[in-house]
């Protein structure tokens, strides 16, 4: 299992690091449009949102399925997402914006997207933090909750997306229906097995 | 398409391209060239186009950026859409159709048009709404030119305008992105204004069905949308039309929309703009938006007394 484990793991690193590289070879060749600045922020952020819903699917695999495997994924594909919001907000504030802080918290304060979008960099960034075993162990259940803050995550990147676009919102909104489609399977997963502990403690009393 | 280059200057074009071409029309085949790149196109633009020097701008974007980044939703959303897919569009015979408030109605053909109106080449900034810019050398004539000739009624006081609706040409159009057809307006001084060009060419050739083929506006102190693309009608009002983006959003995009850097639009600010002049280059830092995309000699006057911040 274990070296099993590792193998899936290193090949989802080099499979979750393909966007980046390439961003890379199509910068070098010219082919990040005629406006490369903007690509790249698009395709940093789809993939930040594509890697995130990932990442929440692993919970119902691993109930679908009962392999433990998709768990131990998690925080690699967790990491990801954060990878490419940083990536995002990088591109965002030094490339485009040429690390111009006015203009930058005009942004924040100004354009709901950009506001909610940042929201979800800024909760994104204490899980990073704590995503390591050690940090794991030591914050207990603190951690549990903390890193609930992930479904406030995925609606600020739904929205940060829908408020962006111009007017045919059909991407965003199918983004939207699967992120809404994970968490509906969470909760109602969550009310079977509140039942079933019910109907056990039942039957013991 | 065949037209002669008689300007001197070939800045606008690669020099070995734009000797090449010379040689073609000697030889008087740019027209099956031309037919062979886009086989709907085959209007002939005037023998003598004219570099205007009074619009003159050295840094140009490049060709391949201009014709492969645009928006026009009537070929998708995305802006690499419509150099993918407006070969579908078919611009030749292509009508104009005239009416409204002027004396002179009915249907123009662009040839005959064309071969009656004088054709030069200008160099003009092009400011989009989502704060990107280009640098573009149009051929064109000027509308003043054409308004004259329709003469309108005094009582017109709008020139209202609309592109093909055709879904079978423009598979765009089957989707919901915006009410179909797309339409524009100016208000009559604006579309008598020096500045303000139908463009039939850019690049010292025929224009790309991309970039609007085979008739568009270009208005070089607005934002980029006013330039409606793949005209087929104008028409003289005595009220102000409703523009496509102001119908989808007014309180994001007005009738007039001028470039102005101290009016933001709701999602980005209009201060600076990230100029496309090609090659690759990660750190284009913004420049600084010009009141009126810099033309502001040739229009500030039309607005004076006029609150900018209401009528964006």
């Amino acid at each position: 299992m274990n070296r099993y484990l590792t193998a899936v793991k290193a090949a989802l690193f080099l499979l979750l690091l393909v966007p980046f590289v390439l961003i890379i070879l199509d910068g070098v060749q010219d082919n990040l449009t005629a406006d490369p600045i903007e690509e790249i922020l698009h395709r940093t952020g789809l993939w930040s949102l594509r890697i995130l819903l990932i990442t929440l699917l692993m919970t119902p695999l691993k109930v679908l399925t009962g392999s433990a495997l998709f768990i131990r994924l998690r925080r690699m594909l967790g990491l990801f997402t954060f990878f490419y919001a940083s990536m995002h907000l990088l591109v965002y504030v030094w490339l485009d914006l040429g690390l111009d802080w006015a203009h930058f918290f005009e942004d924040v304060i100004e354009r709901p997207y950009i506001t909610v979008g940042m929201l979800a960099w800024l909760l994104m960034l204490p899980m990073a933090i704590t995503s390591n075993r050690h940090m794991v162990r030591k914050l207990g259940q603190k951690w549990k909750r903390l890193h609930q803050s992930i479904y406030l995550v995925i609606g600020l990147g739904c929205l940060h997306f829908l408020w962006l676009v111009k007017s045919d919102v059909t991407e965003p909104l199918i983004y939207t229906g699967i992120g809404l489609t994970l968490l509906l399977f969470r909760i109602i997963h969550h009310k079977h097995v509140q039942r079933k502990a019910r109907i056990a403690q039942s039957s013991r009393s | 398409m065949k037209f002669k280059n008689t300007h001197k200057d070939h800045q606008v074009t690669d020099e070995s391209i734009y000797q090449s071409r010379r040689k073609l029309i000697k030889a008087g085949l740019l027209g099956a060239a031309g037919l062979a790149a886009s086989p709907a196109f085959s209007l002939t633009l005037p023998t003598t186009t004219d570099k205007n020097e009074r619009f003159v701008i050295d840094e140009i974007t490049r060709e391949k950026d201009a014709t492969t980044y645009n928006n026009f939703y009537e070929f998708g959303l995305s802006k690499s859409d419509p150099a993918e897919n407006a070969h579908t569009l078919k611009t030749e015979p292509w009508t104009l159709e005239i009416g409204g408030l002027c004396e002179v109605q009915g249907k123009l053909d662009l040839q005959n048009l064309v071969n009656g109106i004088n054709v030069e080449e200008r160099i003009y900034r092009m400011r989009c709404v989502e704060a990107w810019s280009m640098i573009i050398p149009w051929m064109g004539f000027k509308l003043a030119d054409l308004i004259k000739m329709c003469k309108p009624l005094s009582s017109a006081k709008y020139v209202y305008f609309e592109t093909l609706y055709d879904p079978k040409q423009m598979p765009g159009q089957n989707g919901r992105s915006i009410p179909w057809p797309y339409r524009e307006g100016l208000r009559m001084d604006e579309a008598m204004n020096e500045l303000t060009l139908m463009a039939v060419g850019m690049y010292g050739k025929e224009l790309p069905n991309q970039n609007g083929a085979p008739l568009r506006l270009v208005v070089p102190w607005k934002y980029g949308f006013k330039g409606i693309k793949s005209i087929v009608k104008m028409k003289f009002l005595d009220q102000q039309p409703v523009n496509s983006w102001q119908a989808i959003a007014p309180q994001e995009y007005g009738f007039y929309a001028n470039v102005n850097p101290e009016v933001d639009h709701p999602r980005w600010s209009q201060a600076t703009e990230r100029r496309i002049t090609g090659g690759f280059s990660l750190f284009n830092s913004r420049i600084d938006t010009q009141m009126f995309n810099g033309y502001g000699d040739y229009v500030a006057d039309l607005y004076n007394g006029m609150d900018l911040t209401r009528y964006y």
